[in-house]
């Protein structure tokens, strides 16, 4: 059977090239990166060679501006906690959006049992965070603002820049949540107005296990994980030295690889859509088409609920998801499709399609083959499709 | 039982039995919303001895919900009412190999449908 992977949203299969850049650290060079000996030395050039990596791919000011966590979940935890407690003597208020990520929004819920007040702006229609409700939610006492960059549900982008703009004057913290964006959209840190970002390797073809926050230079931020004097004082803890090496290797082909990739998946993307909309009645696109990740596509199915299109699909060998990977197991449609608007049974039917470097316009037909008599069979078996016919 | 679906439960999910309605039903349950993501309707068709001889159902909603649908209308199928009336949640969970904790409520809703349904047989049947 043929086996078509679109759920690298959730995550995605790591190259060859990364894998080729940990082996050594398994095994031969296995020394710590804080010992002072050769064997830890060679580690250190390691790793400090894989941050440059990465710092060139953010377009980072310096290599000293990334520091090197166990993933995107991580980051978020650091970046929020860490400004939050750093600067509870300057204020405690705290803006984020209600599509956030759960590694953000569960933050804030905790941050607001601490004594923080959190405001969570509302996306429009089309999923993206209001500017002038975000300007008029600032106060005095606003230290940070966490918006993310693109959605992981829907793929929708914020307008990062723009929100850098505001906070910038307001010499309010900027942090975004950017491990959808990476490896997706162009971009370059030091021109962003941006003080904090939070990664993922394992989204753009490198090792699960490993991610990094981009902390810009001068930003004060109190440590998560106390230990050591690991990543420049700021996450304690022997590195990940195999993850970070296959992370930096991944980084590196990102960056070269962005613009076709971009391109091509953007086009992959479009000819899915269009095949879905042409075959299938009663859809719903979750998102605006020209603010979009260039490989996500949210598609709602009238009538029908989304596991029953997953489980369907699966047993042809496609992969895909509803909404996060996150979120399956609950049984609350998606709080993204909710905070849009999306009428709770549109939401129910609304699946994830989230191609990657792999796909190819033949998996793209194979998905346009299989899924018309899925959605036809299980509309049938629906009872709310009558009104439908 | 884990959180995955058992062998039964994909069987009958790939397989649903008596899927469609019963145009001259004895009984029809309506239960469920859609908020919370599933929404059943069992027909039923009862003989003068009391016996249901056929049940078909449209259910919207996960795996789960659409296998223990499939599963009651098997169950059901042969009983008399008064026997129908004592198939439980957790029988149509068990027939099935037992169901992921968070989806138990699924197996509520077969339950409820088939009360329903009887129900408004009972009722036809009062007013007849």
């Amino acid at each position: 059977m043929r086996k078509v992977y679109l759920d690298n949203n959730a995550t995605t299969k790591m190259s060859k090239e990364a894998l080729e850049a940990m082996m050594p650290y398994m095994t031969d060079v296995y020394g710590n990166a804080s010992s002072v000996h050769a064997f830890g030395r060679e580690v250190r050039l390691a790793v400090d060679a894989a941050r440059a990596k990465v710092a060139d791919f953010l377009g980072a000011a310096s290599k000293e501006e990334v520091i090197f966590t166990s993933g995107g979940t991580e980051s978020d935890n650091m970046a929020l906690r860490g400004v939050a407690h750093a600067l509870r003597g300057r204020g405690n208020h705290i803006i984020t959006s209600n599509v956030e990520h759960h590694a953000v929004l569960n933050v804030c819920k905790y941050l607001e049992k601490e004594g923080c007040q959190v405001t969570y702006l509302e996306a429009d229609r089309n999923g993206i965070v209001k500017l002038d409700e975000l300007k008029s939610a600032i106060k005095k006492e606003t230290v940070l603002i966490s918006i993310m960059w693109a959605n992981n549900e829907t793929g929708v982008i914020n307008p990062i820049r723009e929100i850098g703009l505001i906070v910038k004057e307001k010499g309010i913290y900027f942090h975004t949540d950017a491990v959808q964006a990476a490896g997706k959209l162009p971009f370059e840190l030091k021109n962003m107005n941006i003080d904090l970002a939070s990664f993922s390797a394992h989204k753009i073809y490198g090792p699960k296990g490993v991610g990094a926050l981009y902390i810009r230079k001068g930003t004060k931020l109190t440590p998560l994980v106390l230990g050591g004097h690991h990543e420049m004082g700021k996450r304690a803890g022997t590195e990940n030295v195999a993850g970070i090496a296959g992370f930096g290797r991944a980084a590196e082909l990102a960056k070269i690889e962005l613009a076709a990739e971009s391109a091509k998946l953007a086009e992959l993307r479009d000819y899915l859509y269009t095949g879905i909309t042409s075959r299938i009645e009663h859809t719903r696109l979750n998102g605006d088409l020209k603010e979009l990740l260039p490989n996500t596509l949210n598609v709602g199915f009238r009538y029908l609920e989304g596991e029953s299109i997953v489980l369907n699909l699966d047993m042809e060998g496609i992969a895909v998801s509803t909404g996060s990977a996150c979120t399956s197991g609950t049984l609350e449609p998606s709080h993204v499709l909710r905070a849009m608007g999306v009428d709770p049974v549109d939401a129910q039917g609304s699946i994830r399609f989230s191609l990657g470097r792999d796909t190819s316009k033949e998996d793209i037909d194979y998905v346009l083959d299989v899924l018309p008599p899925i959605v036809k069979r299980l509309r049938e078996m629906s009872p709310l499709y009558e009104g439908g016919k | 039982m884990d959180d995955q679906y058992s062998e039964q439960v994909m069987e009958h999910f790939r397989n649903p039995r008596n899927v469609g309605e019963i145009p001259d039903a004895s009984g029809v349950g309506n239960v469920g919303n859609s908020v919370c993501g599933d929404i059943m309707r069992l027909y039923i068709k009862v003989d003068e001895n009391e016996v249901i001889i056929d049940a078909k159902f449209k259910t919207f909603g996960c795996g789960a919900a659409i296998s223990t649908s499939s599963m009651v209308t098997e169950l059901v199928k042969g009983k008399t009412v008064q026997e129908a009336l004592k198939i439980s949640n957790h029988a149509v969970a068990e027939a099935l190999g037992g169901l992921p904790k968070i989806k138990m409520h699924c197996s509520m809703l077969a339950e409820e449908a088939l009360k329903s349904a009887i129900d408004d047989y009972l009722s036809k049947k009062k007013k007849a």
